[in-house]
């Protein structure tokens, strides 16, 4: 399925658990390397509770517990020897709101290289961070200004451009459009195909049309049993197979909107 | 359920091509029995009334384009939807070679057939009995009959085959019927081109409910296989 692509992560047997409540059931996928794999699904089957499970974001909910491993390029993130916050510079995150920090456009980009102690030349890095986040134009002139002051779909692209600035290799985003107008929806969509030449990008998403226009490939998830609230994922094909002529018919019947 | 409208307006626009296909197969049948009759002003209806087929299926077409548009279809609603558009077009096509065999008996004017028909419109009932089938199975989403229809396209091609070598028969005893014969060739090679085409249409329900894209069976191969090399 991933003909000669490089494997960036590798999940074996993932299980979460809230508390005593099982959250994900025994998930195992790998995620290519500069590619965009989207994960779609009804709510509440787990697509958010995966996607944290990539940079240990889960960590920082006390009642959970993961257990089997996430491979990145070969090292299990959840090792005991692994420092999260480390996990987190390689594999960064955008949400679903927009969250700059109330500080000035500049700074925002700025914030994480500096608390990494980046030695290199910070105006180039905001500078190139925002051009690869196709917002460069936008604010070149109003770097100073509050971050805050910006459009929505200006402070998502701001959220990007704060995540590639620490340079991580894997960038996670979870609903990244859901609160933005079409056009910059779009634009989102657009800097993505951009970013994917540098970066792996795994997107969380409810709008199937996104996830078909936007991935390379699809992950469905769903309850794996009725009634219970664990989810897993159920087929895991190329956006193509997805879209059109998919094996399982619980996704079949997602895509085609008659089910979720 | 969710997709009802979806799934109100999609039968809808299957009822239009069945209707569509009907006007084909009336069209088909007219102009051969036009033909055998040697009624011009039959088959100059057949002539005019093809416009109103290609109408159909423009309006069809807008349908599924705006279902598509608005719908956003997706895995076998798309191939449906997809599927349609290709099928609407092979009918239209169908529809041309009615009008064609139509335009040959205005053109031949006041010349008589060159020998009474008997086979040809056997072409045409068997064409026309394999398309209604096959668009039964469309509409049914019948992989099954789609799959098995195809196999019994060797009939009308083994019907063309014995009207080619009757019709060179003549010639070959008196080469004065030529033209005569000609047009009678034609005739038939629009009713083999006629059935042919309902393996097409067959290979698209296969894709509607399978997935699978692929040929059912190399046309034109029980004619070819019984000429000269």
């Amino acid at each position: 399925m991933f003909e000669n692509l490089d494997i960036a992560l590798s999940v074996k047997n993932l299980n979460v658990r809230y508390g005593d409540a099982l959250a994900l059931e025994d998930i195992t996928l790998d995620i290519p390397a500069r590619q965009i794999t989207a994960i779609i699904g009804p709510s509440g089957c787990g697509k958010s509770t995966f996607l944290r499970c990539f940079n240990r974001m889960n960590d920082l909910i006390p009642t959970a517990r993961v257990d089997g491993e996430v491979l990145f390029y070969g090292q299990n993130i959840y090792d005991p020897k692994v420092n999260p916050v480390e996990v987190r510079r390689h594999i960064g995150m955008v949400f679903q709101k927009p969250n700059p920090f109330p500080k000035s456009i500049y700074e925002n980009v700025a914030y994480g290289a500096r608390i990494n102690g980046y030695k290199g030349n910070m105006d180039e890095l905001v500078e190139r961070s925002l051009r690869a986040a196709a917002l460069w134009d936008e604010v070149k002139d109003k770097l100073k200004q509050s971050a805050l002051a910006l459009s929505g779909g200006q402070q998502q692209r701001l959220c990007i451009a704060r995540a590639i600035a620490v340079e991580p290799q894997v960038i996670l985003m979870d609903e990244p459009a859901s609160a933005l107008d079409p056009i910059a929806t779009l634009k989102i969509e657009e800097l993505m195909q951009e970013l994917k030449k540098y970066y792996t990008i795994v997107i969380v998403t409810h709008n199937m049309q996104q996830a078909a226009r936007v991935s390379d490939y699809t992950a469905m998830m769903m309850l794996s049993k009725e009634g219970e609230r664990s989810g897993t994922v159920i087929e895991y094909d190329k956006t193509n197979t997805i879209f059109t002529n998919p094996k399982d018919k619980r996704t079949e019947d997602y895509v085609t909107g008659r089910f979720g | 359920m969710l997709r009802k409208t979806f799934d109100i307006e999609m039968q809808q626009v299957k009822d239009e091509i069945l209707v569509l296909g009907s006007m084909v197969e009336q069209a088909l049948l007219d102009s051969v029995d036009a033909l055998k009759k040697r009624d011009i002003k039959a088959a100059e209806k057949v002539f005019a009334e093809d416009q109103a087929i290609n109408e159909k299926r423009f309006a069809i077409e807008n349908n599924l384009i705006t279902l598509i548009a608005t719908q956003q279809p997706m895995a076998r609603d798309l191939r449906l939807l997809a599927s349609s558009l290709e099928i609407i077009s092979e009918l239209e096509r169908m529809g041309d070679y009615a009008k064609g065999i139509a335009n040959i008996n205005i053109r031949m004017g006041d010349e008589p057939l060159l020998k009474p028909l008997i086979d040809v419109p056997r072409m045409a009932q068997k064409g026309v009995d394999m398309l209604h089938r096959a668009l039964t199975a469309f509409v049914n989403e019948d992989a099954q009959t789609a799959r098995t229809l195809p196999v019994e396209d060797d009939e009308v091609d083994a019907l063309y085959n014995q009207v080619y070598r009757e019709l060179m028969t003549f010639v070959i005893h008196d080469p004065k019927t030529i033209e005569r014969a000609n047009w009678l060739l034609w005739v038939a090679h629009n009713l083999e081109r006629f059935a042919d085409r309902v393996t097409n249409i067959c290979e698209r329900t296969v894709f509607i409910v399978t997935g699978e894209m692929k040929e059912i069976k190399a046309t034109d191969d029980e004619f070819w296989k019984n000429q000269p090399k």
